[in-house]
């Protein structure tokens, strides 16, 4: 098991170097940053000595890959690659370069935030969902079963957009019952928190339901169901007893993949409702078109991706005696 | 020659026309091919799969019309002289809504309105001043005094226009069943009288009533947008009907597109990777693991922001906003598809891995075929069916995707009509008091209806073309390997 990690951590190494060339050639070789600085600075004719400063200011001032004028190993450190790219192996992310402030200080103060709103989100729907899937399993066949599946299918077909617009409408204008968005610190946070918490809930009601009930569907077919049902067991504790457990290994190794990555937190809940957390750091980022975060979020994005795959694979081994790791 | 008009065509233009002929002669091809035939003959009997293809037709009808761009020629008054044409690009929609294009308001105002939606300070023809709602300049202009006359003269307009809607429905019906009557050898009154049980092998009775309702919506819509705004003006007066259908093209060239763009990568490197194995294998799995380990927006941020960067140092390369608009969707389209071939490819990877172990494959080995020609003979018409069915539910996850990526800032061009665009102008209006909810209703119910009929279609499709769920033994495992390859493009949403 050991040796597994290790091969999975060693072979996460290339991938974050593909990444890192990948976002390298589209951040400077497609474009120069004399491109860049003329964009950010934002005017038609930009001075020279502007665009200079910018760069120098940023230290975009050197280059690409190679610098032929220092000596010894600074020939390969002091180049853009190295300061830009490669330093974020080493988590030194440097500064944003929109408003110069610290990338590495931001992201610690905005994970909270964004955790304290994915966090419940993530366990009470994988809750939520589940109950409701084995709801509709328990009464399949019927007309609850259909009209839950019609309204999954109509609820996966509406953008999460209007979710988010129609929950802000109705409970925090309408209703008045919460705010329509911020963020608060303090005993009064969770009342900020509350709408997008349940908005999130409500939009991926549909499709995750609809999957976890496939899933149970899938499982009620198999022989150790009919042998529970032919010794006699009752329909419910086949259903909550059996099926469920063995319904919740994908389930659960499914949802595993995805926890690393709450911690960049949602972008367009965040942006909608103002949470100060990583995703609407990446959305500000976008719209100030600050590449130093956005190359830092796409870092830290696949970083977590493939731990998430890692952490996959080891639960497998948790749930399921059968799967060992070579 | 000196025609009227001078026809354009435009990046999307092309691929769309390119697209629809792809998928005629598949048609045609696949009529032949009695092992294709059946699944569709399946789906043709499933009664929402055949409600969701009439319903999206529709929508392709709007968007084909949207598609057919030309510039009219400026009028001269010396006989002989060479035609200039406008610079302004046009589709044949607007050629259709040409009143609703030129009927603007100045702002806001609510569907069927006869007045403004905000008070402005109106000069009375004796010079005194007044707070009132002003008449608006197109809805409602007939009207002498519309406080009484309004409501009336809707409900006019609105019963001619359901009476012609019904003529135009028995007229398709009609057609319909003449057709239906003509291919199966049935005569026409049989056909109708099967239909009209609901007994008819085809749920003809189905699609001829969502035929029905959609004529008894839309051609009374159609009647009273002569007059009125029936969904209302935005916030610069332009037609909020007239900009919901100009956005369905949008939904759909980006949900069409995108599949182009994305599957020779997907079937190139899917089937090579499985069939070749060894360092081909490596090399593509190292390649799309590095792909789909990116978050799906950051990617398609920074790319956009880069082509951002580069029209803007080369903005003389696009002589007009049509232009530039479409070359954004265009790369859009290019960027979405680069993002998301990475989970059918691994689908077809694994599938090949499968096929090549297989009898008629091993025979073909030993006959001394090709590799190539044994991908393309044999391995290629037997991983078809997930490519339908991972084309077919990527569309509704690619319509969805177009809005948020609009909001975050890297969708289409803010001067190309979309959902996406038209949401994040309206949700900033939710907080005027009275609210203006109209853009985001019409937005809403058209997205709504376009993204459900695809799931509903893809649904049918899945269930006809998917061999596990034919033999009915596990629908959860085709739904989760389908979820598996449409993961790409949902992490964007």
């Amino acid at each position: 098991m050991g040796g597994y990690l290790l091969r999975r951590l060693l072979y996460a190494i290339p991938i974050l170097l593909g990444v890192n060339i990948l976002t390298f050639s589209l951040f400077f070789v497609v474009n120069t940053p004399d491109d860049m600085a003329r964009m950010q600075l934002g005017v038609k004719r930009v001075t020279p000595e502007a665009i200079e400063q910018w760069k120098r200011e940023r230290e975009y001032d050197r280059p690409l890959l190679l610098n032929t004028q220092a000596e010894g190993a600074a020939r390969l450190t002091d180049t853009i690659f190295f300061k830009h790219s490669l330093s974020l192996f080493s988590f030194d992310f440097g500064r944003s370069e929109s408003d110069g402030r610290d990338i590495a200080h931001e992201i610690r103060k905005r994970m909270v935030p964004s955790l304290s709103v994915a966090v419940p989100v993530f366990v009470v729907g994988l809750a939520f969902y589940v109950s409701f899937a084995l709801m509709l399993v328990f009464f399949r066949g019927t007309s609850i079963d259909t009209s839950g599946v019609v309204l999954c299918v109509a609820a996966m077909s509406i953008s999460g957009m209007f979710y988010i617009i129609g929950g802000q409408y109705l409970v925090g204008k309408l209703w008045h019952w919460t705010p329509i968005s911020g963020f608060g610190q303090g005993p009064d946070a969770w009342r900020f928190l509350l709408l997008p918490i349940l908005v999130a809930l409500v939009s991926s009601l549909g499709e995750d339901s609809r999957l976890f009930r496939s899933f149970f569907l899938e499982e009620i077919h198999k022989d150790y169901v009919r042998t529970a049902r032919a010794k006699g067991l009752g329909e419910s504790r086949i259903l909550f007893h059996h099926v469920l457990r063995n319904a919740l290994i994908p389930i659960l190794t499914g949802a595993v993949v995805v926890i690393p990555r709450l911690f960049l937190g949602s972008l367009i809940l965040e942006s909608f409702f103002g949470i100060p957390g990583l995703g609407s750091y990446t959305i500000d980022a976008i719209n100030s078109q600050d590449f130093a975060v956005v190359r830092t979020m796409v870092f830290l994005g696949s970083l977590l991706y493939i731990v998430g795959l890692i952490l996959t694979d080891l639960s497998y081994t948790l749930v399921d005696p059968r799967v060992r790791l070579q | 020659m000196n025609l009227p008009f001078q026809p354009v065509v435009l990046w999307t233009d092309g691929l769309l026309f390119l697209l629809v002929a792809v998928v005629l002669g598949f048609v045609r091809w696949s009529r032949h091919e009695e092992h294709l035939r059946a699944p569709w003959r399946k789906v043709a009997r499933s009664r929402g799969g055949m409600i969701a293809v009439t319903v999206l037709v529709l929508y392709a009808g709007v968007a084909l019309l949207d598609s057919l761009h030309y510039r009219r020629a400026l009028p001269t008054d010396k006989p002989g002289a060479e035609v200039t044409y406008a610079p302004e690009v046009l589709s044949v929609l607007d050629t259709f809504a040409r009143p609703l294009r030129d009927g603007s308001e100045r702002t806001f105002s609510a569907p069927f309105a006869a007045t403004a939606f905000v008070k402005e300070t109106i000069t009375r023809a004796d010079g005194t001043q007044v707070r009132d709602f002003p008449r608006l300049r197109y809805g409602g202009r007939l009207l002498e005094n519309p406080d009484v006359e309004r409501v009336p003269d809707i409900a006019r307009r609105a019963l001619g226009g359901l009476a012609a809607g019904v003529l135009l429905w028995v007229t398709l019906a009609g057609l319909v069943t003449g057709y239906v009557a003509h291919r199966s050898g049935e005569t026409f009154a049989e056909v109708s009288a099967a239909a009209w049980r609901g007994e008819h092998a085809l749920p003809l009775r189905a699609i001829l009533l969502t035929l029905g309702g959609a004529c008894a919506v839309i051609v009374p819509l159609l009647v009273l947008s002569a007059h009125y705004h029936v969904l209302g003006t935005d916030k610069v007066g332009q037609d909020v009907f007239y900009l919901t259908l100009k956005s369905i093209r949008t939904g759909l060239v980006i949900g069409t597109i995108t599949t182009l763009v994305m599957l020779p990568f997907a079937l190139a490197l899917g089937i090579m990777a499985g069939y070749f194995g060894g360092w081909v294998d490596d090399v593509i799995q190292y390649l799309y693991t590095t792909l789909s380990s990116i978050p799906g927006v950051l990617l398609i941020a920074a790319s956009v922001l880069m082509m951002q960067v580069y029209m803007d140092t080369h903005a003389d390369t696009f002589d007009s906003i049509t232009r530039r608009a479409d070359f954004r969707l265009m790369f859009l389209c290019v960027i979405l598809g680069v993002t998301s071939w990475t989970g059918l490819c691994r689908l077809l990877r694994g599938e090949t891995l499968k096929l090549r172990e297989l009898d008629y494959v091993q025979a073909a080995r030993a006959f001394g075929v090709s590799p190539w020609r044994i991908m393309l003979r044999h391995v290629l018409p037997n991983v078809l069916h997930l490519v339908i069915i991972t084309t077919v539910l990527g569309f509704s996850a690619l319509v969805l995707a177009e809005a948020v990526l609009s909001y975050v800032g890297v969708g289409v061009d803010p001067a190309m009509n979309s959902f996406g665009t038209m949401i994040n102008a309206a949700r900033l209006e939710m907080a005027r008091e009275p609210i203006v909810w109209w853009s985001l209703f019409s937005a809403f119910v058209f997205m709504f209806v376009l993204v459900l009929c695809a799931n509903l279609f893809a649904d049918a499709v899945r269930d006809a073309l998917d061999p596990r769920m034919r033999e009915q033994v596990s629908p959860a495992a085709a739904l989760r390997r389908a979820r598996a390859l449409a993961a790409s493009t949902r992490s964007v949403a």
